[in-house]
């Protein structure tokens, strides 16, 4: 059985785009206003990590569902779908 | 591409087909655009499909579409840390035709109902984003793709994009959704061997089970988990409002691995090996969150309208019935020749007459009240395990004496007007 989410990731096909759909806006604001950093733990691909001074988007492997997007208090997560085709290829459901 | 269409649909999942294959098979030019790699690359859902709108679009559709199995048994999983309280309902009627529900794998069913659309005349144009609406002296006129030079015109635009909508946003038909009015949730498909399922469930091949999951498999934040039977494998899944979610700080990852290693739970999945892990949104905010579902030259249906009856768990039949109705509409407009608001209010007029209207505005205050008063799910789950605990262990107490144990565990530190008040809200929301 399938435990950690980075063993779960590695089930599902990404047709990566090079260039990222996803985009902090202004990254001062995760540093300086937003203790909480609440999307690096809903986030259910755990896309969003603190990096102790920065926020790092790994937007390869984003499930497009746009929790971040509506979730961030302070709006500040630039989201867009991927390019036609790119992104998360749900296989089954 | 210079040409124009009658119709550019934009999303090929349940509700942008549905429109598509209607609108197709009644003569109109129809475009239906999506942005996977084929239509299902982008969609999910628990996986209960529903008979009824589904056949009105496609008269026995079960004979030939990629179905899973018809659902002959609705179970109601009411958990605790270590125990649960059931009710369920199984009839044979629903295991014949013309069936009541089924579950299904999206990627499967949504690829051959856009074939299906596809038949009947419909362009598909996969791979495609589509950025903007084009809009003219206030018309919607066409539509922006990503593609070069991916500017297409067509008389109507339906927007089926799903439940982030962002083209119903920039249209000003909407806000940005609140964490409130989206259910954030997880799933994962499970391969089982098809013998294992018809044991565990009691079941036969092609009769399947539906189990919703309340109270200790959300930690009691507003939502459900589920766990549905396809024909060799299960979906599992958990979902709770966004802002549930937040407030709580829950992984949803992490939820649904404790939901899979708990103790009413694991034994089901003995063995199971997971094949795929999904995330979606659903919307549900209900009646008070439909937007705006009309302009001139344009429609909102689906998941982008918040077509969901959470409570019911439905809404891919809300979707297919909105498609429908939309195509119907444009269709009359059609003969009209214009395709103003105007003309094509009758679609928001239909919809709202309809069951879904309805069904919404029964609803409309029920999300909002239980995610006010977190007491139903938190508490009282939890207070009904130990009733029927305290009911049934035989330990030499009086039954009397067991009841008004099982009363005052109610009624502590809320009264029996506390209870009484509790009842009347949720009656009152619900009814």
């Amino acid at each position: 059985m399938a435990k950690t989410l980075e063993e779960k990731q590695y089930l599902v096909r990404f047709n990566c785009d090079t260039k990222s759909h996803l985009e902090v806006k202004d990254h001062d604001v995760c540093a300086t206003k937003c203790p909480d950093k609440d999307c690096t733990i809903f986030c259910p691909a755990d896309v969003y990590k603190w990096e102790g001074d920065r926020m790092f988007v790994g937007y390869e492997g984003c499930h497009e569902c746009g929790s971040c997007r509506i979730g961030c208090p302070f709006d500040n997560i630039k989201w867009e779908y991927p390019k036609g085709g790119h992104g998360i290829v749900f296989r089954l459901a | 591409m210079s040409e124009k269409f009658d119709v550019i649909v934009v999303g090929a999942g349940p509700a942008g087909t549905s429109c598509a294959y209607t609108a197709a098979k009644n003569g109109l030019k129809v475009l239906l655009i999506e942005r996977g790699e084929f239509p299902g690359a982008k969609n999910v859902m628990g996986g209960i499909l529903y008979r009824k709108q589904m056949e009105e679009i496609i008269p026995e559709f079960w004979k030939e579409a990629p179905l899973e199995r018809p659902v002959v048994e609705q179970r109601f999983w009411f958990m605790d840390k270590e125990s649960m309280v059931t009710t369920s309902y199984k009839g044979l009627e629903w295991a014949q035709e013309p069936y009541n529900n089924f579950t299904v794998l999206r990627a499967k069913f949504d690829k051959w109902f856009a074939d299906k659309a596809v038949e009947q005349g419909a362009l598909l144009i996969n791979e495609t984003v589509v950025t903007e609406c084009i809009v003219e002296d206030e018309k919607v006129v066409g539509v922006r793709t990503d593609r070069p030079d991916g500017e297409i015109y067509a008389d109507v635009v339906v927007l089926a994009d799903g439940v982030n909508s962002l083209l119903a946003k920039k249209l000003g038909f909407h806000k940005e959704w609140k964490p409130e009015e989206v259910a954030l949730t997880v799933m994962e498909v499970m391969k089982m061997p098809k013998g294992s399922i018809n044991e565990r469930f009691n079941v036969e091949d092609n009769q399947g089970v539906s189990v919703e999951i309340f109270g200790e498999s959300t930690k009691g934040a507003l939502g459900t988990a589920f766990l549905y039977t396809n024909k060799d494998s299960i979906n599992i899944g958990v979902g709770t409002t966004l802002s549930g979610m937040i407030k709580k700080k829950m992984k949803p990852h992490q939820l649904l691995e404790e939901l899979k290693s708990h103790p009413m739970i694991k034994p089901y999945l003995e063995g199971a090996e997971t094949l795929e892990y999904l995330a979606h949104l659903i919307p549900e905010g209900g009646y008070n969150s439909i937007p705006k579902l009309v302009g001139d030259g344009v429609m909102v249906i689906g998941d982008a309208a918040q077509l969901v009856n959470a409570i019911h768990r439905e809404g891919s039949n809300m979707a297919m019935a909105s498609g429908k109705m939309a195509a119907e509409t444009i269709l009359k407009a059609k003969e009209l020749g214009e395709f103003t608001e105007r003309n094509l209010d009758s679609y928001r007029t239909d919809l709202y007459d309809s069951f879904i209207g309805k069904d919404l505005k029964k609803y409309k205050d029920a999300a909002h009240t239980f995610e006010e008063h977190p007491v139903y799910f938190e508490q009282y789950v939890p207070l009904m395990n130990r009733a029927m605990s305290t009911m049934f262990t035989v330990d030499g107490t009086a039954k009397w004496d067991k009841q008004k144990k099982i009363m005052n565990s109610f009624t502590a530190g809320r009264g029996k007007l506390g209870v009484a008040k509790d009842l009347y809200r949720a009656w009152r929301v619900v009814k």
